[in-house]
């Protein structure tokens, strides 16, 4: 669990910033506040949080077992209960990597589910089908791709700001999913991709394995590569970042390049788990990605943030959905203690930070170039 | 830089070449159901052709099967009819908009207007407005609390659904002598009144029977959330012994999950009577045995009764000269034994 970003010295590449230099640099947010003091100071806590989250989920596990003490004597049960409620992490699960790489990265991405529909539409219409598997998975990750492309290129180049040019593209792609499929339910014929989520390798379902995959290789890459480092970088100061010569506009295109690439991904586990893509799937996805990487403790803000907290944080949610189920209990009540959570993650990180007012400052930063 | 640059030309390559290869993926073999739907001018009474009457149709661009057929219905319906000349307009996405499209219909003085509105209750007014312009409304689904506001209301049954559906479920467990069974339900979207109404009906009807469900999980009417709600809904119950899934579009999502989860120890009723589900049914080899009916095929009845309407004649096969103010459609029962009769109504 050592999955505390590089946050006690700078990034390799980027020289200490005199505090006075940025602020010259920097406009309107807060004049003489000390922007880089994040950077110090809270080495290891990542750790510490992840370790909060494990002792929510076993929480989690003593409310179901105690609730439903008949299903949990069975053991058997329990350990299929785990696989079903990490089969139901999946798909969000690898939304959420590429999410937490666009937040630490100071950007959101509100397209997400919207991605996840269209790549899930282009890759089952009649005419991709008909190249078989390979020819699903590589369209669904090229479009997720191409307009992560889009959303970047927008946000980095054309100065929008994040959160407009990906609600534009939430809207858009819908539209677009739903002009392909001309609002009817494509059905997957493909029994290699619909195997994807009925099959399992040592009584471990594939989807399982695809999550496990994708958080290793988002984990790495924000822990131990270059590009980890310049996301931390651009998404701390842009400013410094730049000033460190970083290219921020072109990492910040990668940044949601690799969003839409995880929705590739999902959009196929979503369509074999459904063995069907319609427009209007993955529906609110980005709202329970964003809601997983807050209550994982990325800061909203950007320039700090854990991919294992991420996955707990959608693995809480799913356990969540699943004590509600085996407890017969109401989507809506579901969905109210939901919002408790993350409402309780945030207070929390708060009062781990210090007062509230330096929470407000941390926040008041610059979030583009 | 030459490094740099040089990796962008193939990046760039790289996605332009992606983007031909993917522009040839977007095709679909258009599904045209209509056809089959419409009822065939031919023959004598009022299949004749009348006076000239133009039709105005609105109903919302919604992202579901069902609403899709609603209008691909209308349109084929009207094209039957020689005399009929049919205007649409797009009711955009939401009441507001609906609203909005609908005054430039009135502009264009329609004999008739048909529409599936956004919400009953917040095109009342409208509904209003072109009656007392002169203009017959013919509300379909979705009714009008006033019962000024419109000159024929059809709809479907939810209630009625909800009935359907356990009366299956309940003559199935009585005729296995199944005692004290485990009933589930997966239903749709439970803000919806519609969701609500066939709930009652499923409840009540099994209260008749001292039968209750078990557990019950709401779906989003999309195949994820099917799949997903389902998957869930299997957990809580080791063993079940019938569903009922209110809609066959995610219905999709809910055989889904139970072939995911190698369950086949129940049987599973759905609803609204999709094409798919019907051939499931027929082919018999899903724990799908039956769907309980809610057609899209009334939005082809609306336009022969807005014809009618504008022509002044009644229906042929009642007494009454004018078409009735009020039509419900039951909700049929499709089993194995009947499906091949109700394929053609599937959408």
């Amino acid at each position: 669990m050592s999955d505390s970003p590089p946050t006690t010295k700078l990034p390799a590449q980027s020289p200490p910033v005199d505090p006075a230099e940025t602020e010259v640099a920097g406009h309107k947010a807060s004049a003489g506040t000390a922007r880089l003091s994040w950077w110090h100071g809270d080495g290891g806590d990542g750790a510490r949080r992840n370790l909060a989250l494990i002792g929510v989920l076993l929480i989690l596990f003593v409310i179901g077992a105690a609730t439903r003490s008949d299903l949990y004597s069975n053991p058997d049960w329990v350990w299929a209960n785990m696989l079903s409620i990490l089969k139901l992490a999946s798909v969000v699960g690898v939304v959420t990597v590429g999410m937490t790489f666009v937040i630490i990265g100071g950007g959101i991405d509100l397209s997400v589910g919207a991605i996840v529909a269209l790549a899930g539409v282009w890759c089952t219409t009649v005419a991709t089908q008909s190249f078989g598997a390979a020819g699903m998975i590589f369209t669904a990750i090229v479009v997720g791709m191409a307009v992560g492309l889009v959303n970047g290129t927008l946000i980095a180049y054309g100065r929008l700001v994040p959160f407009i040019a990906t609600l534009a593209m939430l809207v858009a792609a819908r539209g677009l999913a739903a002009e392909i499929s001309d609002k009817q339910t494509q059905i997957s014929q493909n029994s290699t991709i619909n195997g994807i989520a009925s099959n399992s390798l040592l009584g471990i379902p594939l989807l399982v394995y695809i999550l496990a995959a994708v958080v290793i290789a988002g984990w790495v890459l924000l822990n131990r590569t270059t590009f980890g480092r310049r996301t931390v970088a651009v998404g701390g100061n842009p400013e410094a970042a730049r000033l460190a010569g970083i290219n921020v506009k072109l990492h910040t295109v990668l940044l949601y390049v690799l969003s839409g690439l995880c929705c590739g991904i999902a959009a196929i586990m979503l369509t074999a788990q459904a063995t069907s893509a319609q427009a209007a799937m993955a529906n609110l996805y980005e709202l329970d990605a964003i809601a997983a990487v807050i209550i994982g403790g990325t800061l909203l803000s950007g320039g700090r943030g854990t991919i294992v907290g991420s996955l707990l944080g959608v693995i809480i949610f799913a356990t969540i959905t699943n004590l509600f189920a085996i407890n017969g209990l109401s989507t809506e009540a579901q969905n109210m203690v939901k919002g408790g959570i993350i409402v309780a993650a945030v207070l929390i990180q708060q009062v781990q930070f210090g007062s509230l007012s330096q929470f407000f400052r941390r926040n008041n930063r610059l979030t583009t170039s | 830089m030459t490094q740099h640059s040089r990796r962008r030309l193939l990046f760039g390559g790289a996605a332009v070449g992606a983007g031909v290869l993917l522009a040839g993926c977007t095709s679909n073999e258009q599904a045209t159901p209509t056809e089959a739907q419409t009822k065939a001018a031919e023959g004598g009474g009022n299949a004749e052709p009348g006076k000239q009457v133009t039709i105005g149709f609105s109903a919302p661009a919604a992202d579901h099967g069902w609403i899709a057929a609603i209008t691909n219905n209308a349109k084929a319906q009207a094209a039957a009819y020689s005399d009929v000349e049919f205007k649409t307009v797009e009711a955009g996405a939401d009441a507001a908009a609906q609203r909005a499209a609908l005054s430039t219909l009135i502009s264009q003085k329609p004999d008739v207007i048909v529409l599936l509105p956004h919400d009953g209750k917040e095109l009342n007014s409208f509904g209003l407005e072109a009656m007392q312009a002169g203009i017959p409304v013919v509300n379909l689904d979705r009714a009008f609390p006033d019962a000024k506001a419109y000159r024929l209301q059809i709809k479907g049954d939810n209630y009625g659904m909800g009935v359907s559906a356990a009366t299956f479920i309940v003559e199935q467990l009585k005729a296995k002598g199944v005692s004290n069974p485990v009933i589930a339900e997966i239903a749709g979207m439970d803000e919806l009144e519609l969701t609500q109404e066939r709930t009652q009906g499923f409840n009540d009807t099994l209260a008749q029977h001292g039968f209750k469900v078990a557990n019950r999980r709401a779906a989003r009417f999309t195949v994820d959330s099917g799949q997903q709600e389902t998957s869930q809904l299997l957990q809580a119950l080791p063993k079940i012994d019938a569903i009922w899934n209110h809609d066959d579009d995610q219905g999709i999502g809910v055989l889904a999950a139970i072939s995911q989860a190698n369950r086949n120890e129940f049987f599973m009723v759905g609803g609204a009577g999709s094409k798919k589900a019907m051939e499931d049914i027929q082919a018999d080899n899903t724990v799908l045995k039956a769907t309980v009916t809610y057609s899209p095929s009334m939005a082809s009845s609306a336009i022969s009764l807005a014809r009618l309407i504008g022509q002044e004649r009644g229906m042929s096969d009642l007494v009454e000269l004018q078409v009735p103010k009020e039509i419900i459609l039951a909700s049929e029962t499709i089993t194995k034994e009947n499906a091949s009769n109700y394929l053609k109504l599937g959408f």
